[in-house]
């Protein structure tokens, strides 16, 4: 078996290995939220109901039957209204939602970039998150304070860098956010509208990062309202509704398709987004 | 499963977190490789370490006593349970009572904000659980290391006061240590269990409130142990920090090596917790995602 930790840093996947497997494979990927009916499961409210015999769990189904394979140097859209599944697919392929069932395979090293990752403590200045995020991803010390100089370069901060992250504008967020999770040099890059509040001149560049990344046969799922962004980036697209793979052809035809399912025209589209 | 099947799993990778090759099916109860989730969990250290000092250096910043505080808030709640055990006997007890009040109250407060901290630390992370996949373990460890850290500099002041009162030194005082430690494992068990326990049950961290405060009157703390009457004896030694309180102040204040049966039961409990916390947490945790 391969030492996973050495070269994380240095090296990708086994090229070897590359030829055998997609980056991604699920098969039958459900996943099953199950919530109490209430927000927050409390005391008098269990005893209510166990007195009532009603059932505790509401069942919501995500993600449903999923099965497709993503090879590698792909950048994969997904489309789909508000509600479709689309971030609950990318955290079951991150490893953050257990499948309820199937199952996910990924070959390669994974970075997220949900929803706004870093920055979960609000007190903390930027500096600190990026040092916390990465210790958490699993780099050492030295490792992150190689890889400090450049995630603050990349997110032209200046001073708010040093500032508490609650005085941080949500485009500020976000920079620092990408910037955390290309410098980690993911395998597979899994994005959810993180950049949708970059400035136009971030989002170029970071577009242009997000090239780079392909063209190093890493691999790319980006979810997105923006369907400029999603034709400009991506080579391949599906479209979810409901948990269920609607279609998956190439960007075009999705999003031709998508858009007429919308109801709306191609030129209502925000063009500036991702 | 298939052949296949079974040949990609025995390929999973070391770090199921961070590694090369990942399957993830359905096992949102059960307990992962744990071998590989320790090792993983292990390469996080530093994790732990920068988290607890940030949350540290976040707390009473806005203050004007600052860090301070880590010292002055213990100090006055031993000063007003001081006062308050005056006031309940009829009389003041003496500056080795004092003595032994600081110490246990300062080793319960190590178990009890540990208790408390790690109600919180799985519900109030949620965003990094829901962005990222590590070993969520991570989070009730941090919060009993921010306890730790926390608590050590209450022992600064109980070093002023075990001068001043004058009690035995020797090289009885060594036992600290182990008992120290069996504090934490103790506190870091029960942790667990109140981190994992709070996911399922918000409404535990409005209980732990007034169970600590029970659990303080009823643990050799604001009274010695010899206080407590011989019939009610068999009930108090079920409490675990009954036999840890009893060989801590054995040691410290009364200057002699704690008794087996003492350090016998610390033992057991500190271990039996923190092996059926660690379980309970790992177990569930591919479940807290879905619940958060």
């Amino acid at each position: 078996m391969r030492s996973v930790s050495d070269d994380r840093l240095t090296e990708g996947v086994d090229p070897s290995a590359k030829e055998d497997r997609p980056a991604i494979r699920t098969e039958d990927l459900s996943v099953t939220y199950r919530t109490s009916i209430e927000a927050k499961p409390t005391l008098k409210k269990t005893l209510i109901r166990l007195g009532r015999r009603q059932r505790v769990v509401r069942e919501v189904q995500a993600v449903r039957d999923l099965t497709f394979e993503v090879p590698h140097g792909t950048v994969l859209g997904v489309v789909g209204v508000n509600g479709a599944g689309k971030s609950t697919l990318l955290r079951a392929i991150a490893g953050i939602l257990p499948p309820t069932r199937g199952r996910v395979e990924v070959l390669g090293r994974v970075s997220t970039l949900l929803a706004l990752g870093v920055g979960f403590k609000g007190d903390l200045s930027g500096r600190e998150n990026v040092v916390i995020g990465g210790l958490a991803a699993g780099l050492t010390r030295a490792e992150v304070e190689a890889k400090y100089e450049e995630i603050a370069d990349f997110a032209e901060l200046g001073d708010f860098i040093d500032m508490p992250m609650r005085t941080y504008s949500s485009g500020m967020f976000g920079r620092l956010a990408f910037s955390v999770a290309v410098s980690l040099e993911p395998d597979i890059l899994l994005i959810d509208e993180a950049l949708s509040t970059g400035d136009a001149r971030f989002r170029k560049k970071s577009f242009e990062r997000m090239r780079e990344l392909c063209a190093d046969a890493r691999t790319i799922v980006l979810v997105s309202h923006g369907m400029n962004a999603i034709r400009k980036l991506c080579n391949e697209v599906i479209w979810l509704d409901a948990g269920r793979m609607v279609m998956r052809d190439e960007p075009e035809a999705v999003i031709h398709a998508y858009n007429r399912y919308l109801d709306v025209e191609e030129d209502e589209n925000p063009d500036d987004d991702i | 499963m298939t052949n296949v099947q079974s040949a990609v799993a025995s390929r999973g990778s070391e770090d199921e977190f961070n590694g090369e090759w990942h399957v993830y099916e359905p096992h949102r109860v059960g307990l992962p490789p744990l071998g590989s989730y320790f090792r993983t969990l292990w390469r996080r250290r530093e994790f732990v370490y920068a988290l607890a000092r940030a949350d540290l250096r976040a707390q009473h910043f806005n203050t004007t006593f600052g860090q301070l505080w880590l010292i002055l808030n213990p100090a006055l709640l031993a000063l007003v349970y001081f006062m308050l055990v005056a006031i309940v006997r009829n009389g003041g007890r003496g500056p080795e009572f004092l003595a032994h009040l600081m110490l246990c109250l300062f080793f319960f407060r190590l178990v009890s904000t540990s208790v408390g901290s790690g109600a919180r630390s799985v519900v109030g992370g949620g965003r990094l659980i829901l962005n990222m996949a590590f070993p969520r373990l991570l989070l009730p460890l941090e919060a009993v290391l921010t306890c730790f850290l926390r608590f050590l500099p209450t022992m600064l002041i109980f070093a002023i006061v075990f001068f001043i009162v004058g009690l035995p030194i020797g090289p009885h005082l060594l036992w600290t240590i182990p008992i120290l430690a069996l504090f934490v494992v103790f506190a870091a068990g029960a942790a667990m269990i109140t981190a994992t326990s709070q996911v399922y049950f918000r409404d535990l961290s409005n209980f732990l409130t007034y169970f600590t405060r029970i659990w303080l009157y009823t643990s050799p703390i604001l009274y010695y142990v010899e206080d407590i009457p011989a019939r009610l004896k068999p009930l108090f030694s079920l409490n675990p920090l009954y036999p840890m309180l009893g060989a801590l102040n054995d040691v410290v204040i009364e200057g002699r090596n704690p008794p087996f049966t003492f350090l016998a039961w610390s033992f057991a409990w500190a271990l039996g917790v923190l092996v059926a916390g660690s379980l309970f947490f790992i177990s569930r945790e591919r479940d807290f995602a879905i619940r958060l």
